[in-house]
């Protein structure tokens, strides 16, 4: 169990290394956290400007994804390398879920 | 601790039962636990069988034949099948992967006392008024209006063990992942590791649906919810979908480690390596995929349309080429090996056409069309016993004298052991091959009782006489078992001689920690690897050091009660429903209080540091073989 200790506290790791990738690491999440905003207000906008309901849900959905995506590999460190198995189970299970959704929605609801 | 063998008093070694977290006892409580509750199950099969056996017969109620049918199927596949599935993945992934426990030894404890309060809940129900009868798929528009609270034990002691379950399915998902020894890389995993992995990836996907499902049915049921209830604006159909999409992935979580069992006994007494192994794990993986895109073949008759029908159906059909895969390496893996028929290589190889008469069922009940006759007859009854008792049970009894030795570090009687396998194997043969006739002749399923004349009575009259040959088969296992542990012949590491995973290259039973220094592995089979090039043992992968290890806990064994109290509290507190009318003041508080012990005790685990203890270099060193105790 205690075999595997995070890299990232090694302090073997070279010193000036981390703090590049650190100060990258920041960048990102800079940038990605400026993106959200921007896309919550869209969002907002779409929603006040009174638009038909036809180009607003799909527009809010599709922003909705995007914010999804960009949580989970900007701060939640998927982009990070080592995150192949959580990659392969959160898509098998999204793709489980649309697949149910999917029938609900044709053949039970429909 | 110290790790010299001691003789414990009856009290010490119950309190070391319910405090353990080291997966092998977890795994022997796993072992005796679902294998009671398979005796339970199996006596409710033989009454079933009884009633069944002459027409028109009186021997059981009508009300009490639907309540054995439900307990009956429930208890078999919620509290036999699985439990006995997760008690070999408990003793034996953790060491074939090289690992000294799971990943969570404390969660895997929590995971056995859930499943075991559970079911101890539900089978309560006999004594408490009557057990559910609404089937063990308990179809929302009958489950809601039966009486009683038999529908009320399903549901809350199915959720209490599913959430077990899924913490074990969890675990083993993380273990796998995360506790490979130096060298095992996923594709020298062993099959019956491979089969573990894809069958807890199936219960994290499928059990959250079963949870929904019960979930609901418990609003609708104890707090005036109705989702299910189409005269209040609910619907019944959404029951039966959440029901399937978790059901259909079950069978296939029932039926893969069965695989992986089997795997692990062909190739070792064909001594041959398996055939076929990587088309193998893309079989499994392909299995697990597709088990969830097929659940509507058991609604074909609900009338969801002939595009969802097909679409259905063709999905169906589909899955039946990776299972030809895996039969088709099976064969060849013995094709031209040195084979010795022992007892689980006997349960192997009557396995593969016992299961494809399964299979081949199953493709003939997938075409949609057809399948508006077979429905819900006798046919669906003999599908499903090839497929479960073919495979699963086969499987279970292989894998019961397979791992027996490294369990227990005895071995079964060979003799006795063949004796079962035949009784088993003719007396399943005969009670079920015949109701697939029965079925085309038109014998609904889950009937009481059946009128004279009709051509029903010699195969029913056939298919009770091949029940008792499997009770009687049950009876000699369990002889086999007692003698057995009380001669007492303890045997080495490698009892069958043949062993070719890691498992088999340390001691039976193996020592607390398992592994005194990591294994190197160098390729598929690792032991055989080693045994070819002339060594005893693996190398080691690391130098001697201390091992660390997690304490006892009482705590999981705390949570689930508190969940079981609460359980009857949330129960009785809906006075409407109660048989008698009455309404329990009791009942609120109850519930209040098992959450709070619940709730307290994940406090205590949450607060209170548990850093466990540490096997010191110089006591490994003098603890030459180990053992348990
Ligand atoms: C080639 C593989 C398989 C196919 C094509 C198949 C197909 C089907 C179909 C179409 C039904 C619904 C029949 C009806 O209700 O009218 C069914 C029922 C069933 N199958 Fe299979 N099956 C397969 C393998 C399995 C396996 C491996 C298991 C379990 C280990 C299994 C367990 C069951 C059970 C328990 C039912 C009945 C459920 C119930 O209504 O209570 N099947 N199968
Ligand atoms: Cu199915």
């Amino acid at each position: 169990m205690a075999t595997q200790q995070s890299t990232s506290a090694n302090p073997k790791v070279n010193y000036k290394y981390r703090r590049k990738k650190a100060k990258q690491e920041m960048r990102q999440h800079v940038t990605s956290f400026a993106l959200m905003i921007f896309m919550t207000l869209i969002a907002f906008i779409a929603v006040m400007a009174g638009f038909d309901k036809i180009y607003v849900y799909p527009i809010l959905l599709v922003l909705a994804a995007m914010q999804v995506v960009l949580q989970l590999y900007y701060f939640m460190h998927m982009s990070h390398k080592g995150h192949g198995t959580v990659a392969l189970f959160l898509y098998s299970g999204v793709l489980v879920a649309f697949i149910t959704v999917l029938t609900f929605v044709t053949i039970v609801w429909w | 601790m110290s790790t010299v063998a001691q003789k414990k008093g009856f009290l010490a070694v119950l309190w070391d039962y319910l405090t353990t977290v080291d997966h092998k006892k977890i795994a022997i409580l796993y072992l005796t636990s679902g294998g009671f509750f398979f005796l339970v199950g199996g006596i409710e099969a033989m009454i079933i069988r009884i009633q069944l056996a002459v027409p028109d017969n009186n021997f059981v109620s009508a009300g009490l034949y639907n309540e054995l049918l439900t307990m009956h199927g429930t208890t078999m596949i919620f509290l036999a099948a699985m439990p006995l599935l997760f008690g070999f993945m408990n003793a034996i992934v953790p060491l074939q992967i090289g690992a000294r426990d799971v990943a969570f030894p404390f969660l895997n404890s929590l995971g056995f006392w859930l499943f075991f309060f559970g079911g101890v809940f539900l089978n309560l129900s006999w004594f408490l008024g009557g057990a559910p009868d609404a089937g063990w798929t308990s179809y929302a528009s009958l489950s809601i209006a039966s009486e009683g609270h038999g529908i009320d034990f399903y549901v809350l002691g199915l959720q209490i063990s599913g959430a077990g379950t899924l913490i074990s399915g969890i675990n083993f998902l993380v273990t796998i992942i995360n506790m490979r020894a130096p060298g095992m890389t996923y594709m020298r995993m062993p099959l019956f590791t491979w089969s573990t992995f894809v069958a807890s990836a199936l219960i994290l996907f499928a059990f959250p649906p079963l949870t929904v499902g019960l979930f609901l049915m418990m609003f609708d049921r104890m707090f005036g919810a109705n989702f299910f209830d189409a005269s209040m604006g609910g619907n019944t159909i959404i029951w039966e979908h959440l029901f399937w999409i978790f059901g259909h992935p079950e069978v296939y979580i029932l039926i893969l480690p069965a695989f992986g069992i089997f795997s692990e006994i062909f190739a070792t007494f064909s001594r041959k390596r398996l055939f076929g192994y990587a088309a193998m794990v893309f079989a499994t993986v392909l299995i697990g995929f597709l088990g969830f895109m097929v659940w509507a073949h058991h609604m074909f008759t609900v009338g969801l349309g002939p595009t969802a029908n097909a679409i259905f159906a063709v999905a169906t059909m589909a899955i039946a080429v990776p299972t030809g895969v895996k039969i088709f390496n099976w064969m060849l893996t013995m094709w031209g090996g040195s084979i010795s028929f022992t007892t689980p290589m006997l349960y192997a190889v009557a396995f593969i056409p016992s299961f494809t008469a399964g299979g081949v069922t199953g493709v003939m009940l997938a075409s949609a069309a057809a399948d508006y006759q077979y429905h819900d007859t006798y046919f669906v009854v003999a599908h499903f016993h090839y497929v479960i008792i073919g495979g699963v049970v086969l499987g279970l009894l292989a894998g019961t004298h397979f791992y027996w030795p490294k369990m227990f570090g005895t071995m079964l009687n060979e003799f006795l052991g063949k004796i079962t396998f035949w009784l088993f194997l003719i007396g399943f043969h005969a009670t079920f091959f015949i109701q697939h006739f029965l079925g085309l002749m038109g014998m609904p399923r889950r009937i009481w009782k059946f009128l004279p004349g009709q051509g029903l009575d010699m195969p029913n009259l056939i298919s009770t006489v091949g029940a008792f040959f499997m009770a009687v088969a049950v009876i000699v296992l369990l002889v086999n078992i007692v003698i057995t542990q009380v001669k007492n012949v303890r045997v080495g590491n490698d009892p069958w001689g043949d062993g070719r995973t890691l498992e088999w290259a340390i001691p039976s039973p193996p020592p607390f920690y398992n592994f005194k220094q990591l294994p190197l592995v160098r390729g598929l089979d690792p032991y055989w690897i080693e045994k070819m090039e002339g060594n005893t043992k693996m190398t080691p992968a690391e130098p001697l050091s201390d091992i660390h290890m997690p304490n006892n806990s009482f705590i999981p064994f705390v949570m689930s009660l508190g969940l079981f109290i609460a359980a009857f509290g949330a129960m009785y507190q809906v006075s409407w429903r109660a048989s008698e009318g009455e309404s329990f003041v009791w009942a609120l508080p109850v519930l209040i209080i098992g959450m709070l012990i619940t709730i307290g005790a994940m406090a205590v685990r949450s607060l209170k540091d548990d850093h466990g203890y540490h096997i010191h270099k110089e006591d490994l060193l003098d603890d030459e073989e180990g053992g348990r105790e």
